[in-house]
């Protein structure tokens, strides 16, 4: 790193009023040429090219980004961090995705604010229960953590939690801890990374819209076309998210992907009132507390396909009516902000990480929930660009699953069940 | 909220209706087609950027299945398929 970041170098800029500091990253102009273009500076894409970078030593990268660094759904999630899921394949993806962040910190020299804090699942009726604790033998064999507590000890470490009593529609059996589960900043990821790729010779180019991916006359991809001219690459990773299959049909390529919209609401900043992630399945939505004290709060996604970045006035409704069965107290929080993302979803509810038909040209997508993937989906991403393989870890998460009917029905997605 | 025309019902509020999924092509006759075309059928629905046709079912209302088109970067009904497709 050209510039290191420390109490020290605080001090020393400090000194010179901070006038001192070198820009994080350069914006060097385009060139018509790369080894390896990214589309995308979401997480993804970035976690991709510092790979590339790190693991595989490819640094002629170019990142293009459609609007600005750390704007697309990397800005439009709840930055939930957790490895409970309930798939052989799928646990141990997450339980070194949590473990990369949880070192991210340290590897970017960037504080990404992570604050581990438990994840809490408040559960409201008794299949749950049972569903909960399979996935809790589950994720024992892969090192992920869960475990059972009581609705006594739930309501002492939530004390919000007033509604669910034995009175209520669904009154509250029982729950689960996961003590991996963590949050952190999600502006500080995007930027950590695109310093490090910066540092290590890649570039990101902002405002650089790929319109159309170019194939050459063998069929293999040649380069993307921008509206700041073609630019051509041997080999083309798509981290798009919602607009995957808007890219892959400019070559005629179908893919068993939907694009939905999952939304998101912010509370004003209230005081220090919740330390853990609640996740509450029955009643159907989860929140968190952020550092600033705004409450985090998400729910269903929108019915039906969407690429509309904003929230359907029933999905709210429905959302924070479910919020008030269970936190009556949070009725006259004044809520400050909204947002949705859109993303795609396969047709098994788990990530697409492959070559595909058109020789050079990669995916990776069906990322719902993707946050918590992002480290461990670019490590993986740029081990198969590197290399021509999947990554062992992503060997189940193939395009050929679909032709084989091979599918990894995945429902430890928060909002897909 | 999103108006749908039900055909019994008129303009009713979203809420009432239950989303049925994109509409697919006909179903092919398994042994008629490759496995791919088969798997295809099978995985992949219509996902475009603009009108992408629908079923809704008016659940909490008469009870009626129907067809929509619907604008996917703006959620309005839309007479048809339009330019895009």
């Amino acid at each position: 790193m050209k510039q290191s970041y420390s109490a020290l170098s605080l001090l020393r800029h400090g000194i010179n009023r901070h006038t001192t500091w070198a820009p994080a990253w350069r914006s060097p102009p385009l060139k018509d040429r790369y080894d390896v273009i990214v589309i995308g500076a979401g997480g993804h894409g970035l976690a991709t090219a510092y790979y590339l970078a790190k693991e595989y030593g490819l640094t002629n990268v170019a990142v293009l980004e459609r609007g600005w660094l750390g704007g697309g759904n990397i800005a439009r999630n709840t930055i939930t961090i957790r490895s409970n899921y309930m798939r052989d394949a799928s646990i141990p993806f997450y339980v070194k995705s949590v473990a990369l962040y949880e070192e991210m910190t340290r590897e970017l020299n960037f504080n990404t604010m992570h604050s581990k804090r438990s994840m809490i699942d408040v559960i409201q009726n008794y299949p749950m229960m049972r569903d909960r604790r399979r996935r809790q033998h589950i994720m024992d064999i892969y090192g992920s953590t869960y475990e059972q507590i009581s609705e006594a000890e739930i309501r002492s470490r939530i004390p919000a939690l007033t509604g669910g009593g034995p009175d209520a529609r669904l009154p509250v059996v029982g729950g689960y801890v996961h003590t991996d589960a963590a949050v952190n900043r999600h502006d500080a990821v995007a930027w950590g990374y695109a310093r490090a790729i910066d540092s290590m010779g890649g570039e990101i180019h902002q405002q650089t819209p790929v319109t159309q991916l170019l194939r050459g006359p063998d069929g293999r991809i040649k380069g993307v076309e921008t509206p700041r001219g073609i630019i051509r690459a041997p080999k083309v990773a798509i981290a798009v998210s919602g607009h995957t299959t808007t890219l892959t049909e400019t070559v005629g390529l179908k893919l068993p992907l939907r694009s939905m919209n999952l939304t998101a609401f912010v509370s004003e900043p209230v005081k220090p009132l919740i330390d853990v992630i609640v996740n509450c399945p029955d009643a159907g939505f989860y929140l968190s507390q952020s550092d600033k004290g705004e409450l985090v709060l998400g729910g269903a996604p929108d019915p039906g396909q969407s690429f509309r970045r904003d929230i359907k006035q029933n999905v709210f409704e429905d959302t924070v009516a479910a919020m008030l069965s269970l936190f009556p107290a949070f009725k006259r929080l004044k809520l400050m902000r909204q947002w949705g993302g859109h993303l795609d979803i396969a047709h098994d509810a788990s990530p697409i990480q492959d070559e595909t038909d058109v020789p050079g040209l990669f995916i990776t997508a069906g990322w719902w929930g993707g946050y918590k993937a992002i480290p461990a989906g670019g490590l993986t991403l740029a081990h198969l660009v590197a290399k021509g393989r999947p990554h062992p870890l992503m060997e189940p998460f193939t395009i050929s699953r679909f032709r084989h009917l091979d599918y990894v029905m995945e429902t430890g997605t928060t909002t897909a069940r | 909220m999103m108006q749908i025309p039900c055909p019994f019902c008129g303009a009713r509020n979203e809420s009432e209706f239950s989303f049925g999924g994109p509409v697919k092509p006909p179903r092919p006759e398994p042994e008629a087609v490759s496995d791919a075309d088969w798997t295809a059928w099978l995985t992949q629905v219509p996902n475009p950027l603009g009108p992408v046709q629908e079923q809704w079912w008016h659940v909490r209302g008469c009870g009626t299945w129907l067809t929509i088109w619907r604008d996917t970067r703006s959620h309005d009904i839309v007479e048809g398929p339009g330019d895009g497709n």
